[in-house]
């Protein structure tokens, strides 16, 4: 009886009534402000009279230029507080673990199962060192390997590199590869432009921007994807390659990308596909079949290991044969009997990141694959569908929020809702609104920019999560949506449960003049100087 | 927000009137009589209320300084404030002196923000008396509403003024006044014309629909188009250039002066001249090789035949196609919804050769390739 009371509480007609959430707040100083002249963390014990008689003074190995002429700024805390400090850190934040947080699109976290992070943590795994003799790591080469045949039969490309640190590194990485191989021809100075849509991922853009080309966007049409007339309009004897994501952050699969390629590859260009969210794809559609001469796939992303800001993370790069004497050195080759690592390669781009990549992620991914399997990764992709296309029945019955583009056809994995008729109807923005998912919980992307889709939302389910998972996400919509007509304010004022509340001064993420990613670039711009 | 804070709000009774009996426009009294006659109801009053009731919670903080009745007195008392009303009218007879003088006494008494109710019509005649002195935000009332100096709704309007007037919303970006000749599109001539440029309250939240871009970022983009056009000018080309902030850039990076809402000539990096007809342009055409440098005018995105008709569709011909030079923020383009570009020269010819699509420089080494329609 007291059993059934339990549930009485916490079910509704069935389904899980909506969670009530406050999230912690601490209202923590950031760790410089906690600076004690004095406090120490750790006493390091002097060195013993033998060793420093040996080594002698240990910083004149490094040249003079390169020594600091004063110590470093750390704070000075100790190792209390410094847990303290983290560990309420950790409960101001949102996490993958907590919720079902499809708001992260174009990047939901797939669950990461915590086994294959045991693995990646197991000595075998931390205590190895790079520079190490390849005849004592033959292990971790031939898992290396291994996961690169697999990524090869996924993709259909010939060769792939770990190397790259990042999703944006891989579309760096592959930028670097198209140069090389028009340079290889004589042509890289001739063919210095290259062509993305808006609705890709902006990196697709930026990468090859900061890798010296000029990017030409295209405009999707009412189908949510550009025309083949609007492609022939930027392509020219400049063309150096496409980026595309297929399906762009609307979920929309462009049919025609077959025929992009077939345009760009007339006019002597190169085609990259960025799948770094390949999650409705694997075992269906492969970038080689549809004559894409590079991809690449985020192992943060699509192959479960987790994101960069909870580890460092892989962008796997994938080229067809003609372009794998461009990949990053080394590359890691099998003679039949041993794994080693191949630095002679004269053609190569170099290295884009120390090393091999990030060994541990490739671990967790090549854990994850095997235990899938290859029917497993079907399963996942075509899950991952079936979920996005449930979530979007549900959220399309929320009066005022639409899926803007190919109306009536369904998605791939992720859509961009608009909310812009709850807008116009209520004066709650989407801003607001995921400000308000906030008290549930919930993280809320809006869109990349700029906003081509008005009032935007992002969702992204994936496969991992249960139905019940979907339907709470939608019910949470719902009653947002629900509270946006009966109390616009409560709305606007969100979010209410989450230690930080509104931040209005977005401009100075914006401005050049004030933005700061540092500290010093903080105390450079804004403290000292002209952006106060 | 402060106490300190004084609005000016301008209501133009008549905005509005000739739109719902489809006449195109409500400017002069002949044609508001005809309006009324045909059974038009007066609009600016409810959307006026519309906008201030969400200044309401701020009534005890915020002096409104107004015109008497049905220019102002009317919307704001029926919002519960108390206004300080200013000026006579001769009420059912206002016109467009009315406004102006409002706004010139509203400007002398040094308002924070001047919120007005109307259509293009009363945005001229705000920008003809006060120019970019004070920050101004139109309440969408009239018939005809072309300048982007209006909000897209009142209530937007009503949020973007109580959120600027509480120094939550403090940039202030130069948008465009735009009108059309009411008498000519009567006589189914589209003709519009860019007036000027007022300056206007921006906060992102509420534009974000319309605008993504914040104004640094809409700056930085005007400026790295502007190098991206001059470092690819030919010498002994003309550059003729379009009406426009986005173009101002160029000639500013350059050293001009420009004419904002006319048609200058550059060639060499130095002025030849300002403020051209076509009749010059095509004189100074004669034997020249020439580019023709310009950027979508108003929200509706036109390329040609809004605003800048100097360049008229014989300049474009002798021009040639591929001599057309198209920047635009990004931003801009996204504010148009996916409609495509407009071109409307008057020379069924000239738009049918514009028609496709354009490679628009947005910024310096990016373009994005949009379509162009007729």
């Amino acid at each position: 009886m007291i059993q059934h009371d339990i549930l009485a509480q916490r079910y509704e007609n069935g389904k899980p009534k909506l969670r009530r959430y406050h999230q912690a707040r601490w209202d923590e100083p950031i760790i410089f402000e906690l600076n004690q002249p004095g406090q120490r963390g750790v006493l390091v014990p002097e060195t013993e009279p033998a060793i420093k008689d040996q080594v002698g003074d240990a910083l004149s190995v490094l040249p003079a230029k390169m020594r600091r002429k004063q110590p470093p700024a750390l704070p000075e805390v100790s190792q209390v507080h410094v847990l303290r400090h983290y560990l309420r850190l950790s409960q101001e934040n949102l996490g993958a673990g907590f919720v079902p947080d499809f708001g992260m699109a174009t990047s939901t976290m797939k669950y990461n199962p915590p086994l294959n992070e045991q693995l990646a943590r197991s000595p075998k795994m931390t205590e190895l060192h790079p520079l190490q003799d390849e005849e004592t790591v033959q292990g971790i080469l031939e898992v290396i390997y291994r996961f690169e045949q697999i990524l090869k039969q996924v993709s259909g490309m010939a060769r792939f590199s770990f190397q790259p640190r990042a999703g944006s590194q891989a579309i760096y990485a592959n930028a670097s590869v198209v140069r090389a191989y028009h340079a290889s021809r004589g042509e890289a100075h001739q063919r210095n432009e290259m062509i993305v849509t808006i609705f890709a991922h902006p990196s697709d853009a930026a990468c090859p921007s900061t890798a010296g080309y000029k990017v030409i966007t295209l405009y999707p049409e009412e189908s949510g994807y550009p025309s083949l007339e609007a492609l022939k309009v930027a392509v020219s004897e400049r063309t150096a390659g496409l980026f595309i994501t297929n399906p762009d952050d609307t979920g929309i699969f462009n049919p025609i990308v077959d025929e992009f390629v077939k345009v760009i590859h007339e006019a002597g260009g190169l085609c990259a596909y960025d799948q770094a969210n390949a999650n409705g794809l694997l075992g269906i559609a492969r970038a080689a079949d549809a004559g894409f001469d590079l991809c690449h796939f985020n192992l943060h992303k699509t192959f479960s290991t987790p994101h960069g800001s909870g580890g460092p993370a892989t962008g796997a790069s994938g080229v067809i044969e003609k372009l794998a004497r461009f990949l990053p050195v080394p590359t890691v080759e099998f003679d039949g009997e041993k794994y080693y690592l191949d630095y002679d390669r004269p053609d190569s781009i170099g290295k884009i990141a120390p090393f091999y990549g990030v060994v541990p992620n490739i671990l967790k991914a090549y854990a994850w694959v095997m235990a899938l399997g290859a029917d497993g990764l079907r399963e996942a992709a075509e899950v991952a569908v079936l979920n996005n296309n449930y979530l979007l029945k549900k959220v399309l019955e929320i009066p005022g929020i639409n899926a803007p583009y190919a109306k009536g056809k369904r998605r791939i994995e992720q859509v961009r809702y608009s909310a812009e008729q709850l807008t116009q109807e209520t004066g709650v923005s989407s801003l607001d609104f995921a400000l308000r998912a906030a008290d549930f919980g919930l993280h809320g992307f809006l869109s990349h920019h700029p906003f081509v889709v008005p009032e935007p939302l992002t969702l992204e389910p994936t496969e991992s999560y249960s139905q019940t998972d979907i339907d709470e996400y939608a019910a949470i919509w719902a009653r947002i949506a629900e509270e946006a007509r009966t109390n616009a304010e409560l709305v606007k004022t969100a979010p209410h449960n989450a230690p930080i509340h509104q931040i209005t001064d977005h401009d100075s993420f914006e401005d050049p003049a004030r933005w700061a990613i540092t500290w010093r670039a903080f105390r450079n711009k804004v403290q000292d100087g002209h952006g106060k | 927000m402060a106490s300190d804070k004084r609005l000016g709000l301008i209501v133009n009774p008549k905005a509005g009137l000739g739109g719902s009996v489809g006449l195109k426009g409500s400017d002069g009294a002949a044609i508001q009589k005809q309006a009324l006659a045909l059974g038009a109801v007066p609009q600016a009053l409810n959307r006026a209320i519309e906008a201030l009731q969400l200044l309401t919670s701020s009534r005890g903080e915020l002096e409104v300084i107004t015109y008497p009745g049905e220019m102002g007195a009317d919307a704001a008392m029926a919002c519960g404030f108390e206004p300080v009303v200013i000026g006579t009218i001769a009420p059912g007879e206002t016109t467009a002196a009315d406004t102006c003088r409002a706004a010139e006494e509203m400007s002398g008494l040094g308002v924070d923000l001047l919120l007005f109710a109307g259509g293009d019509g009363t945005a001229r005649d705000i920008y003809r008396t006060v120019g970019t002195t004070v920050p101004v935000l139109g309440i969408p009332a009239g018939v005809k509403i072309h300048s982007a100096v209006y909000a897209t709704n009142p209530k937007s309007a009503g949020e973007l003024a109580r959120m600027y007037l509480r120094g939550q919303a403090t940039d202030l970006r130069e948008v465009e006044v735009m009108d059309i000749d009411e008498d000519a599109v009567r006589q189914g001539i589209i003709s519009a014309k860019l007036y000027g440029y007022l300056r206007v309250p921006f906060q992102r939240m509420l534009v974000q629909s319309l605008k993504s871009a914040s104004p640094p970022g809409e700056r930085l983009a005007a400026d790295a188009i502007a190098c991206a056009v001059i470092d690819q000018m030919a010498d002994n080309w003309l550059y003729i250039i379009g009406p426009g902030t986005t173009t101002r850039a160029i000639t500013s990076r350059l050293g001009l002066p420009k004419t904002l809402i006319g048609v200058d000539v550059v060639v060499n990096r130095i002025l030849l001249a300002a403020d051209v007809s076509e009749r010059q342009l095509l004189e100074l055409l004669e034997g020249q090789k020439a580019k023709i440098v310009i950027t979508p005018i108003g929200g509706q995105g036109y390329l040609f035949g809004r605003g800048n008709q100097q360049i008229s569709a014989e300049v474009i011909r002798r021009v040639g196609k591929e001599n057309i030079i198209v920047v635009s923020a990004l931003d801009k383009i996204v504010s148009l919804r996916g409609r495509p570009f407009l071109v409307d020269t008057g020379s069924h010819a000239v738009d049918e050769m514009l028609k496709g699509y354009v490679k628009v420089i947005t910024g310096y080494n990016e373009y994005t390739v949009y379509q162009v329609s007729n």
